[in-house]
């Protein structure tokens, strides 16, 4: 454990101090933060603007989701879009063969040996619009407590969908784009899943579970009594890390390397 | 006289199936672009639960049908060819097409082309998908509008991918031009139509955005194959103005660019 400790923080030292020679980059990245922000913020305003609601979400509870939503693409810019980029490069050129010839976890090197400061922005934009929307709810700290379990459950969860999703790149090699379809569908999590149509919200249930990244979290936030699904969520966090971990083994039988 | 048309002809028809061939190769790829669009499908639900019961400007069949058509649009105006550039630009990989009696524009130009009669079948398949569950908004465009929308969609995408192969030309200059284009495709977005159509959109910030060249990329075309649009002429106009300027920007930064591009590992 010690040794896995000591190889994350070479790997993100050099990481950073890579990304950090292209210092305009950051300007860029937190431009785009708040653009993105903003586009958000008017494109929820559209609904709100006609006296419509999503079924029992007031605007300040539908920033919460906002927020939940601005965070974890923060996190996945941060670790899981460069890492998973990085695969793809791997197997096309034939370089896997040097990771797994290390005498450490395969899974563990390909999902943290990247990390990329230009999601930092969108991380601390997804907190304040969390605080801003918690203060006009009048919320207590406990609340704020309760939204963590669900959303490292639902971070979790987008890694191991994630990861699976770079894994089919053994087989297809060109897979760039397998990201973009995730990153495309995760969209769906910008607003309460209760928006959506009945067929809309069983695909983004029990599918592909964008349900379980940004409303369940701010759900938990809202109202204290619902240990049900945040059990659903452990349940899922687990399973899907589980499969991933799996999937990724069974993929490994079927690579031979690049010219061979 | 003819020759150098005749020889343009025959260029684009060996790019055209080159490039074809090379698609058609990573199908599963394909596959995963097609269905990477599908904020515009995803949006249709939301906008047609929200119709049900709010007082929207549009009914929930008039959301189905216009989000069909942003898909459609959106289709056969994606671009990536600053991706490439950028590469080829920093691994010096550039330099080889410089040496052909060719602009190394038209390589892009046409594999982007090809791809799109690639991607076709895909895209069909997914609009017959969701007519088939919201069976009560299928529509025809009528002829002329479709020809008009077929015009629009061209013009659209070469709009789009003349400006970002403005932006890929930055390359020169710095190693990650693409955040630049990361930062255009956020406002494309949003004010494109994409999210929601324009006629939502407050009347003033409505006022603002039809000066951008945004609105002609997307809401514009698939406003033409729902047979709603209007100020026909003044859009194509738009449409041209906003070439011309990236035209002349372009040939600018290319010409810059060339005697700055030193050819990295050459």
């Amino acid at each position: 454990m010690g040794r896995y400790w000591q190889v994350l923080q070479l790997f993100w030292g050099t990481a950073i101090a890579a990304e950090l020679e292209y210092r305009m980059n950051f300007v860029i990245a937190a431009l785009t933060s708040v653009g993105g922000l903003a586009g958000s913020l008017f494109g929820l305003f559209l609904f709100y603007q006609a006296d419509y609601q999503f079924q029992g979400w007031s605007w300040d509870e539908a920033l919460l989701v906002l927020g939940m939503f601005t965070l974890l693409q923060g996190f996945s810019a941060t670790l899981l879009i460069p890492n998973l980029n990085k695969i793809v490069t791997q197997v096309q050129e034939g370089t896997l063969d040097f990771v797994l010839l290390k005498p450490i976890s395969s899974q563990f090197w390909l999902s943290t040996r990247l990390l990329s400061p230009w999601g930092l922005p969108d991380l601390v934009f997804g907190l304040l619009v969390i605080a801003y929307a918690g203060r006009h709810l009048d919320l207590s700290w406990m609340a704020y407590l309760r939204a963590v379990p669900p959303l490292v459950c639902g971070a979790l969860s987008l890694y191991s969908l994630w990861f699976m999703l770079g894994a089919t790149s053994i087989w297809f090699v060109k897979v760039y784009n397998v990201t973009e379809v995730l990153r495309g569908l995760l969209e769906a999590g910008r607003f309460p899943v209760v928006g959506y149509p009945v067929a809309y919200r069983i695909f983004f249930t029990f599918v592909i579970p964008v349900a379980f990244l940004t409303t369940i979290p701010a759900q938990a936030m809202l109202k204290p009594g619902s240990q049900g699904w945040l059990l659903a969520s452990a349940l899922l966090a687990s399973a899907l890390l589980w499969v991933a971990n799996r999937f990724w083994r069974f993929a490994l039988r079927f690579y031979t390397s690049a010219s061979s | 006289m003819f020759s150098p048309l005749i020889h343009a002809l025959k260029l684009s028809r060996v790019m055209l199936s080159v490039y074809y061939a090379y698609m058609v190769e990573y199908r599963a790829e394909l596959l995963f672009w097609v269905l990477s669009g599908t904020l515009p499908l995803i949006l249709m639900g939301l906008w047609a639960e929200a119709a049900q019961s709010g007082q929207f400007a549009l009914s929930a069949t008039d959301f189905v049908r216009y989000f069909l058509a942003v898909f459609l649009v959106r289709q056969f105006t994606v671009v990536w060819v600053i991706w490439e550039f950028e590469r080829e630009v920093v691994e010096g990989k550039l330099s080889p097409y410089l040496l052909q009696p060719v602009d190394p524009v038209w390589r892009h130009f046409f594999s982007h082309i090809s791809e799109r009669f690639a991607r076709l079948p895909f895209a069909l398949a997914l609009v017959g998908l969701f007519v088939l569950l919201y069976p009560q908004a299928a529509w025809w465009p009528r002829w002329e509008n479709g020809l008009l929308a077929l015009l629009a969609i061209t013009l659209a995408f070469g709009l789009r991918f003349l400006m970002q192969y403005t932006f890929a030309l930055v390359a020169f200059w710095t190693e990650r031009a693409t955040a630049l284009e990361q930062f255009w495709f956020l406002m494309y977005i949003f004010l494109s139509g994409m999210t929601a159509p324009l006629a939502l959109f407050p009347d003033g910030v409505r006022a603002v955005v039809m000066w951008t060249p945004f609105p002609y990329l997307i809401y514009f075309p698939a406003s033409l194959l729902t047979n709603q649009a209007d100020h026909l002429i003044q859009s194509f106009g738009a449409m041209g103005l906003w070439g011309m300027v990236f035209f002349g920007i372009n040939r600018w930064l290319w010409r810059r660019g060339l005697r700055h591009y030193s050819g990295m590992g050459a």
